[in-house]
């Protein structure tokens, strides 16, 4: 390794590796002065997102969503129960994030991560508010039963942006989601039909049915840096600069959230201005990436 | 258009605001803020030697711990002390005490709407109250839509679960300068225009929710005066007990 030279820079004498772990924030600067990313993205570009549908075949609906190289597993199991006295109408959604240990380096058995709790309450936040699903279309019969649908989503690998790649997920599974097909026995108690014929009465629901989807909601996180706006954080570049704004946004311009926890940088008006901009541009991007999935699953 | 409240207040109007510190001995500083009903305690201890684990050593790191008024711990908590860590961190200077912890201890006395804004303002009196350096104070209010798009200030529970959709907004403190105006601007807005924290629950347009920022921001001038002068009296009766 050279000595530093005059102007106590080391950035021409070390490795470009070894620099970017020593002197992480300068290394990020350097590239951000050429408006560019150190992975060669421009500044407001999200990195590669895929879904695939049907990932989790036990599932009555799931997907897999990558966003880079953060990747999410949602998966919904529906169950019967009886509806709350309140609202004897309405079928219910139960959410759930995990972050295993297989995300990443900092999470251990004994040392939950902290992202997760939050994250998980979030995402039940957003979906819930939405008005996504219509829990009316949840009811079986009235005030005795009611589909339950239990969603998990697995982060698999924690590369920045968690919650848009979950919530990316959990939108995907619902739009794979098929209620199945029950009836009523004897004893008045409702059971998984397995053919038409079988039970004295009608069936409750005639066929698999899909459940329609409202206005469905797209997620965007900005990172703030100076007077630098950075789209679709990865893990080092959160954790180097630590200001993130969270724009969710849904199919009708309509603002579900806008989360900025803390930060050392304030956000002025035309910052938030540049972020929900930014957002609006995803959210057709994800619209068309989504609505090609679910095509691609209807050929087959 | 006029909304009827329920305890008569306007669109704009806060609830009576009553703030005391130093009303716990052992912690290092503490306050109380209430809001009307909404009461909430915070202390605070530190700096204590150490960082946890995970944490930069060359900076102080700040722990939150959160307390309901009843119940388990679950994912509100969780996430209502990450927000307050991540606000807190951003307004105190982190370098004067490097690989130091700051334990802020947030109790819920009563949850009558506007809990984390009432949370925010108390664990900055409590920071103030034990010394520990910050760049200026994180003032905090909370703004509810209503189904017309009117937007009313510090709501209580029963209209916060009734409205469209609300935010907590978190400013910086408004500043006193001796230097002429627009030489502490940024980007052409002043300082204290800048949003530190912003949380919002429902359904809102986007024009609703700049709407929200600006009467926020009228109401953390008034709400930095309230501080302003809270912290100039105290100052000055600790001088007469001393």
């Amino acid at each position: 390794m050279g000595l530093p030279n005059a102007s106590g820079d080391l950035s021409t004498e070390v490795e470009v590796d070894a620099f970017r772990r020593l002197f992480p924030l300068r290394f990020f600067e350097k590239h951000l002065l050429e408006s560019i990313r150190p992975d060669a993205r421009p500044l407001g570009r999200a990195r590669d997102t895929t879904i695939a549908l049907g990932a989790v075949a036990s599932a009555n609906g799931s997907a897999l969503a990558k966003i880079g190289s953060t990747t999410m597993l949602a998966a919904i199991k529906m169950e019967v129960m009886a509806p709350s006295i309140e609202t004897p109408d309405e079928g219910c959604i139960a959410i759930d994030f995990h972050m295993p240990p297989i995300c990443s380096p900092i999470v251990r058995p004994g040392r939950p991560a902290e992202a997760a709790p939050v994250v998980a309450k979030q995402l039940s936040d957003t979906i819930l508010s939405s008005g996504m699903i219509n829990l009316k279309e949840l009811s079986l019969v009235s005030g005795k039963a009611a589909w339950m649908a239990y969603l998990d989503i697995y982060c698999l690998d924690a590369d920045g942006a968690l919650f848009d790649a979950a919530l990316l997920a959990a939108v995907a599974a619902f739009s794979h989601l098929e209620i199945p097909v029950v009836s009523l026995n004897d004893d008045g108690k409702i059971v998984l039909s397995e053919e038409q014929g079988l039970s004295d009465r009608e069936p409750v629901n005639k066929e698999k049915r899909k459940v329609n989807l409202g206005s469905i909601p797209f997620s965007l996180t900005c990172i703030l840096h100076k007077n630098y706006i950075l789209a679709d954080p990865t893990a080092e570049e959160e954790s180097i600069m630590e200001t993130s704004v969270t724009v969710v946004l849904d199919s009708s311009s309509q603002l579900l959230s806008l989360y900025k926890p803390g930060g050392a940088v304030l956000a002025y008006t035309s910052a938030i201005q540049d972020c929900i901009a930014l957002t609006r541009q995803r959210v057709k991007e994800l619209q068309k990436i989504l609505e090609e999935a679910i095509s691609g699953m209807e050929v087959d | 258009m006029e909304v009827d409240r329920e305890d008569g207040r306007s669109q704009n109007q806060l609830r009576p605001l009553a703030c005391s510190s130093n009303i716990l001995h052992r912690a290092h500083g503490s306050a109380s803020w209430s809001q009307g009903d909404t009461k909430v305690l915070a202390a605070v201890y530190g700096p204590k030697a150490g960082t946890k684990k995970n944490e930069n050593p060359e900076k102080a790191c700040i722990e939150v711990i959160w307390k309901p008024k009843t119940g388990q711990i679950g994912k509100l908590e969780k996430e209502y002390e990450m927000i307050l860590k991540r606000t807190l961190q951003s307004i105190c200077i982190l370098t004067v005490n490097p690989n130091t912890t700051t334990s802020v201890i947030i109790q819920v006395v009563n949850d009558d709407g506007a809990l984390l804004p009432s949370a925010i303002n108390a664990a900055c009196m409590a920071l103030v109250d034990a010394g520990i350096p910050m760049r200026h104070l994180a003032v905090s209010i909370c703004c509810c839509v209503a189904r017309s798009g009117l937007v009313i200030l510090d709501p209580t529970k029963l209209e916060e679960q009734n409205m469209k959709a609300f935010a907590y907004l978190v400013f910086p403190n408004s500043v006193h300068s001796v230097l002429p105006e627009g030489s502490l601007s940024v980007q052409g807005e002043p300082i204290e225009n800048g949003i530190i924290t912003s949380v919002t629950h429902g359904v809102m347009s986007v024009d609703d929710y700049f709407y929200c920022l600006e009467q926020g921001r009228a109401a953390s001038t008034k709400l930095s005066d309230f501080l302003r002068r809270n912290l100039q009296q105290q100052s000055t009766d600790s001088s007469k007990a001393g």
